[in-house]
């Protein structure tokens, strides 16, 4: 059945009529167009899907839609500057050659967002911890580790969109 | 998109209740961390939707005046890790629940989720054991308590009704108060990984820390469903904490109480052998945080 919900996506209101069968996932990529959110395992396991749902990181692969009536997400397409660049988060990944095949990196940078916005400071092994439901094929971890690092130090929460 | 029959947002208790009498294929999800899993892989294809987790009474954690603790079956596992009553009283259940799956899923997953589940591997289910927390399920005909210790019985099921639905825990003073405790969970990897099994002690110290007032003790995948071990727990009541023999015959008593098969993670053996091996190294942790 079709629900009529009222979500903030990347900063804008939007009222969507949705199939209540459907994963917020879908309804990202295939009525918003927002392909930054990827469809890797759609079984909560490799965060390929992540987003952020009222500034939690969670798999949207396993969300139901409606469950975000109400509530605000926030995507990679919300973090362009007005610009158009990138954001610094996105920068950093790309200086730290934290990107390979970049199929994990938009997930990563949504819980990079979400870490930000905890306004702590973690060590290594902490990070290691935060991003452990994220799978990466390529990259072996360790320079999305070098880039988390220096996310957590040279990025503001005042940087992130709300 | 999800094979879902029906789907229902219930606000209230009674519109849960309703929804579930009223459709035979109708089970409750909440956090959806393993319903929506079942779903994907057909067992619960199908099924219509029940959805609790925006009533109000199964939210937040509460200590009531006389020290009961309170916890509401919606509560995401990271909400219970940081919520300050949790903190303060019952720490362990707190890090105890922070060894699910991956930060995505324990912001999704409930604790009501996953005793509901009904799974041996539930990694809180071994620590509300050792807390004697009665479940609090709401039906038709009213509310009931079910001690957990009573709940389970068998791998997946409970004494749940599938029109009942679980409104939260409930922890008595005595059952946590001068206690400390720790889990210890025992994976391949360190995160985003099940249980190959979960070991949870409680110990109340005497007033000079010397000796054992009482222990608790259970586990998570030692058996079809969590179990504690009171033939365990008895042996060190009232012995000192440096008794290692005593210890030793804690964890080789706890053998006689557990029934672990062997699966794919791990062989029969090879649980038996951890069963014994974590009851010391979680006794020491308990003791450990007892002593600060
Ligand atoms: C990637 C991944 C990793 C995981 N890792 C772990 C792990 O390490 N340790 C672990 O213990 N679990 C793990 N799980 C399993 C799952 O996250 C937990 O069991 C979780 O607690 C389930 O909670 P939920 O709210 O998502 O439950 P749901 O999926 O919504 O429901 C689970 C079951 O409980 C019933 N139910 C839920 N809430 C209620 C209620 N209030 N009243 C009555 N019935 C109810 C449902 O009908 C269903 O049968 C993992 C899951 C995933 C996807
Ligand atoms: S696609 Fe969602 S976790 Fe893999
Ligand atoms: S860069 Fe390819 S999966 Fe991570």
């Amino acid at each position: 059945m079709l629900k009529v919900i009222r979500m903030k996506v990347n900063g804008s209101l939007k009222e969507l009529a949705v199939d209540e069968r459907e994963s917020l996932l879908n309804t990202l990529r295939t009525r918003l167009g927002l392909t930054s959110v990827k469809m890797g395992c759609e079984v909560g396991e490799c965060g390929a899907c992540t987003v952020l749902v009222d500034g939690e990181a969670v798999d949207s692969c396993i969300y139901l839609t409606v469950w975000a009536d109400g509530k605000s997400v926030l995507t990679v397409e919300g973090l362009k500057k007005n610009t158009g660049e990138l954001s610094r988060i996105q920068q950093i990944f790309v200086d730290e050659a934290a990107v390979q095949c970049g199929f994990c990196t938009p997930g990563l940078i949504m819980s990079a967002v979400e870490i930000v916005g905890e306004k702590k400071s973690y060590t290594r092994d902490e990070l290691r911890r935060k991003i452990s439901g994220h799978l990466c094929r390529c990259t072996g971890y360790e320079n999305i580790l070098n880039a988390m690092e220096r996310v957590v130090k040279e990025v503001s929460d005042k940087e992130i969109p709300v | 998109m999800f094979d879902i029959k029906n789907y229902t947002e219930a606000y209230t208790l009674p519109e849960a209740l309703e929804a579930l009498r009223a459709d035979e294929d109708a089970i409750v999800v909440c956090g959806g961390t393993d319903v929506l899993i079942r779903m994907r892989e057909g067992k619960d294809a199908g099924k219509s939707l029940v959805s609790v987790r925006n009533i109000p009474e199964l939210q937040g954690v509460r200590r009531l005046k006389n020290g009961d603790i309170e916890i509401g079956a919606a509560q995401t596992f990271r909400r219970l890790t940081a919520d300050p009553v949790i903190r303060k009283y019952i720490p362990m259940l707190g890090e105890a629940v922070d060894t699910v799956g991956g930060p995505q899923t324990r912001a999704a997953g409930t604790i009501g989720g996953n005793i509901c589940n009904g799974a041996t591997s539930a990694d809180s289910a071994a620590t509300l054991l050792t807390l004697n927390a009665q479940v609090i399920l709401a039906g038709e005909g009213g509310t009931r308590a079910v001690p957990i210790g009573e709940f389970y019985t068998g791998p997946g099921s409970t004494v749940r009704e599938r029109t009942e639905v679980c409104t939260g825990f409930r922890i008595k003073r005595s059952d946590y108060d001068g206690f400390a405790g720790h889990y210890t969970k025992y994976g391949k990897r360190s995160a985003m990984e099940i249980a190959t099994l979960g070991c949870a002690v409680r110990v109340k110290l005497s007033a000079d820390k010397a000796s054992f007032k009482e222990v608790r003790l259970a586990y998570a995948v030692a058996a079809p469903t969590p179990v504690r071990c009171p033939k365990a727990e008895a042996v060190l009541k009232n012995r000192r904490i440096d008794d290692d023999a005593a210890a030793q015959q804690f964890a080789l008593t706890a053998l006689t109480e557990v029934n672990p098969r062997s699966s794919w993670r791990a062989s029969r053996e090879f649980r038996m052998q951890l069963i014994r091996e974590l009851a010391l190294r979680t006794l020491k942790e308990a003791v450990e945080k007892a002593r600060v």
